[in-house]
C-alpha cells in the first residue's frame, strides 16, 4: 500500500470516528435528560422530551377561567406562597422579588396575537405566573455552578448557598421567572419595617446577591404535601397539580380532555405548566 | 526588567498618579457596593446586566485584537510588526485583566467566584469563558514576557515558546467566540439569538483593538522616541479599515433579517436601539442617540482612516482610529448587552441608567487596566529603546 493511500485511509477512519462521536459529545454539552430532537411518542403533554427514567415529572394546569370566577383567589395564592417562603417586599419595582404573581394575557403570552378581537376580555383575566419548571431548562444549562438544577422529579430547584450571583440564569430564562436579591432581604427599610413582614422559621431566608424563584414547593413535596398555591386553590380546582408521567393522574386526565396552552412553546423549553384560558 | 517601570519622567508619574486617584475613588464605590449589594447600581429585575458586563464584552474584543499583530508577525513572518507586536500582546494582558475585574464587580457573591472551579459545569458557557479568558491571560503574559526578556538579553527567543505563540492565535479567536456564545445560546432573547454574533464580535474586535493600539502608538511617538514605523502603521490601517467594514456588513445582515422577515422579536430590539420602541403610549429611546452616533462615527472613521494613509497624516489617523474605537465601544459596550433586555420576557420595557457608584467602579476598572498597560508598555519601550540605542 503506498503511503498516500494509507494516509487517506487513516484520515477517512478518523473522520468517521469523529462523525460518530461528535453528536454524542455535543449532546453531553447540553443537559443530560433532555434529548434534543425527540419527536415521536413523547409528544404527549406538550411535546416534552423523553420521560425521566425516575418516573415522576411534576406539572400543573392553571385554569384561568376559575380564577376569573373567584376574584381574589389568585392574589391569595401569591400572598400565601410569598409568606411561607419568606419572599421580601422592597416596595419598589427595581428591587422586586417575586416567585408567583398575577399578570395579564398580553404579558404572559406576548407572542400570541391570535385573539385580536378580544384583547380587553383577555387582558382582564387574572393569569397566575410562576416558574415553568421546564423539562429542557435554559437556566440550568446556563448556570456555571449547578446552583440551579433539575431534581429527578422534574422540579427546577436552587441552592442559594452555591449561587455566585452572576445572573446568567436570569438572562437565559424566557419567562422572566427569576428574581435577584439586589439588596439584603433580611434588612429593614428607612422606617424600620423589615422587608420580610413575618418570617417563617421553617423556610430559610436568603442573603443578598443570590437569585431565587418558585421551587414548586420542593420542601412540601418532600413530606408528601402539595404546593401551597395548589392547596389554597384546592376547593375550586383552579390549580391541578400532579405527575405528568402518570397517565392516571388528575393532571394527565385534564390535559387529555381539555385544550390547554403553554408559554412560548417555540422556545423548545417544554414547560411543565399548562393554561386553560 | 520590571524595574524599568520604576524610573520615568514627571509626565509618567503624573499619569500614574492620575490613574491611581481614579482607582481610589472607584475603590470606595466598590466598598459601598460590597456592603449594600448590587442594588446600588442601575440594574433591575428586567435589566439584569449593565455596564459591567457590557464593558467586559467589549474588552474581550480589545484583547482578541492583539491577534491582528501576532498572526502576521509570527505566522507570515511580517517583519514590519516587529516593534508593535509586543504592544498587542501587552494590551491583551491589560484588557483581560479588566474583563476579569468587570466580572467580579458584577457578581452578587464575589467571595464565591471560585465555585465555578469547585463545581465545573461544562454545559455552562460561563465555565468555558472562564477557561479561555484565564488561558489567554497566561499565554500572553508568557509569550510577551519571554520574547521581551530575550530581546533584553540580546538573544533570540527560545524555541520552546513558539508552540505557545501558535496556540495563542486560535485561542484569541476562542475568547471572543465563547463570549458571543454566552449570549447567542439563550432561546428567549431574539436580539442575541443569531449565529452571526461571534463573527460580528470578531470583526469589531479586529477593528477596535488595533485602533486603540494605533492611538497609543501615536501618543508614544509623540512622548517617547518609540516609533512603530510607517510600514506597520500603513498595514494596520488596512486591517482596521477592512475589519470595521466587515462589522458593518454583519450589522447590515442583522437589519435585513429583522426587517425583511418582519419577525417581531427580531425587530423589537433594533427598533429600540435605532428608532425608539413605541410601547403603549410611550416611546422608549434612551440609547438611540448613542447607536446612531455609533454608525455615523464608524462609517466616518472607515472613510477617514484610508484618507489618513493617502495623505500620510498622523493627526487624521488618530482621529479616525478614535472614531472607530468609540463607535464599536458604543455598539458593543452599550447597545449589545443593554439592548438584549428590551423588551423584557413579558413584553414590557424597563430602561436602564447606570448609577454614580456604578460609573465610578467602571472608571476605576478602566483606570486599573491603563495602569497595568502603562507599566507593561514602560518596560517594553525602555527595553526596545535601550537595545536600539
Amino acid at each position: 500500500m503506498d503511503s498516500k493511500r494509507r494516509d487517506f485511509l487513516k484520515i477517512a477512519g478518523l473522520t468517521a470516528i469523529a462523525g460518530i462521536a461528535a453528536p454524542s459529545a455535543f449532546n453531553s454539552l447540553l443537559k443530560g435528560e433532555a434529548v434534543a430532537s425527540e419527536h415521536g411518542e413523547a409528544a404527549a403533554a406538550g411535546a416534552h422530551g423523553a420521560a425521566a427514567p425516575t418516573g415522576k415529572r411534576w406539572g400543573m394546569v392553571i385554569d384561568v377561567k376559575k380564577f376569573a370566577e373567584n376574584p381574589g383567589l389568585a392574589e391569595k395564592c401569591v400572598s400565601t406562597c410569598h409568606a411561607i417562603h419568606n419572599v421580601p417586599d422592597f416596595g419598589n419595582k427595581k428591587d422586586e422579588i417575586k416567585w408567583i404573581w398575577v399578570d395579564s394575557f398580553k404579558h404572559v403570552f406576548p407572542d400570541d396575537s391570535s385573539h385580536y378581537k378580544q384583547p380587553e376580555a383577555l387582558d382582564s383575566l387574572p393569569i397566575l405566573t410562576l416558574c415553568n419548571h421546564c423539562d429542557n431548562p435554559p437556566c440550568v444549562r446556563a448556570c456555571p455552578t449547578q446552583a440551579t438544577f433539575k431534581t429527578k422529579d422534574g422540579v427546577i430547584a436552587m441552592d442559594y448557598h452555591r449561587c455566585i450571583g452572576c445572573r446568567f440564569c436570569m438572562a437565559a430564562c424566557p419567562y422572566g421567572a427569576r428574581s435577584f436579591n439586589w439588596r439584603d432581604p433580611r434588612g429593614k427599610n428607612a422606617n424600620g419595617q423589615p422587608f420580610i413582614k413575618a418570617e417563617n422559621p421553617k423556610f430559610p431566608t436568603r442573603m443578598r446577591g443570590v437569585v431565587e424563584k418558585c421551587n414548586f414547593c420542593v420542601e412540601r413535596l418532600a413530606i408528601g404535601q402539595i404546593p401551597a398555591c395548589v392547596e389554597v386553590a384546592a376547593q375550586t380546582k383552579a390549580l391541578v397539580f400532579g405527575d405528568l408521567n402518570d397517565p392516571a393522574s388528575e393532571v394527565s386526565q385534564v390535559l387529555k380532555t381539555t385544550f390547554t396552552i403553554q408559554r412560548k412553546p417555540s422556545a423548545g423549553t417544554h414547560p411543565s405548566l399548562f393554561y386553560i384560558i | 526588567m520590571i524595574e524599568k517601570a520604576l524610573k520615568g519622567s514627571t509626565g509618567y508619574w503624573v499619569w500614574m498618579l492620575f490613574l491611581l486617584s481614579i482607582m481610589g475613588v472607584g475603590g470606595l464605590c466598590y466598598v459601598q457596593q460590597f456592603n449594600y449589594g448590587l442594588g446600588i447600581t442601575g440594574m433591575s429585575r428586567d435589566v439584569t446586566w449593565g455596564v459591567y458586563i457590557s464593558q467586559f464584552t467589549f474588552l474581550v474584543g480589545v484583547a482578541a485584537g492583539g491577534l491582528m499583530l501576532v498572526l502576521p508577525y509570527y505566522i507570515h513572518n511580517y517583519k514590519a510588526f516587529g516593534r508593535i507586536v509586543i504592544l498587542g500582546e501587552f494590551m491583551a494582558i491589560a484588557a483581560i485583566a479588566m474583563c476579569l475585574m468587570f466580572i467580579i464587580a458584577d457578581l452578587g457573591q464575589p467571595m464565591r467566584a471560585m465555585n465555578v472551579l469547585l463545581h465545573p459545569t461544562p454545559h455552562s458557557m460561563l465555565f468555558w469563558d472562564m477557561i479561555v479568558l484565564n488561558g489567554y491571560l497566561v499565554l500572553n503574559i508568557l509569550c510577551g514576557w519571554v520574547v521581551l526578556q530575550s530581546e533584553y538579553k540580546g538573544i533570540k527567543y527560545p524555541k520552546w515558546i513558539k508552540p505557545f505563540i501558535y496556540l495563542s492565535i486560535p485561542w484569541a479567536i476562542s475568547i471572543h467566540t465563547v463570549t458571543a456564545f454566552l449570549y447567542c445560546g439563550l432561546p428567549g432573547r431574539h436580539f442575541w439569538l443569531t449565529a452571526i454574533l461571534a463573527p460580528r464580535f470578531l470583526a469589531s474586535a479586529f477593528a477596535a483593538g488595533p485602533a486603540l493600539l494605533m492611538v497609543i502608538a501615536m501618543i508614544l511617538k509623540r512622548t517617547t522616541k518609540f516609533d512603530v514605523g510607517r510600514e506597520a502603521q500603513d498595514k494596520l490601517v488596512t486591517i482596521i479599515g477592512y475589519a470595521a467594514m466587515l462589522n458593518f456588513f454583519f450589522l447590515g445582515c442583522e437589519f435585513f433579517v429583522a426587517y425583511y422577515s418582519q419577525f417581531p422579536g427580531h425587530m423589537h430590539t433594533l427598533d429600540y436601539l435605532f428608532w425608539g420602541l413605541g410601547h403603549g403610549d410611550q416611546v422608549y429611546n434612551n440609547l438611540v442617540p448613542f447607536m446612531r452616533a455609533s454608525v455615523v462615527m464608524g462609517l466616518a472613521g472607515i472613510a477617514l482612516i484610508f484618507v489618513s494613509r493617502a495623505k500620510q497624516s498622523d493627526g487624521l489617523l488618530v482621529v479616525s482610529c478614535l472614531l472607530i474605537f468609540f463607535a464599536f465601544w458604543i455598539d458593543k459596550g452599550l447597545g449589545l448587552v443593554l439592548g438584549g433586555f428590551v423588551p423584557n420576557m413579558m413584553d414590557q420595557v424597563t430602561e436602564y441608567y447606570p448609577s454614580a457608584q456604578e460609573l465610578g467602579i467602571t472608571a476605576a476598572i478602566w483606570a486599573t487596566g491603563f495602569f497595568i498597560l502603562s507599566i507593561l508598555y514602560k518596560v517594553a519601550i525602555s527595553v526596545k529603546l535601550e537595545k536600539e540605542a
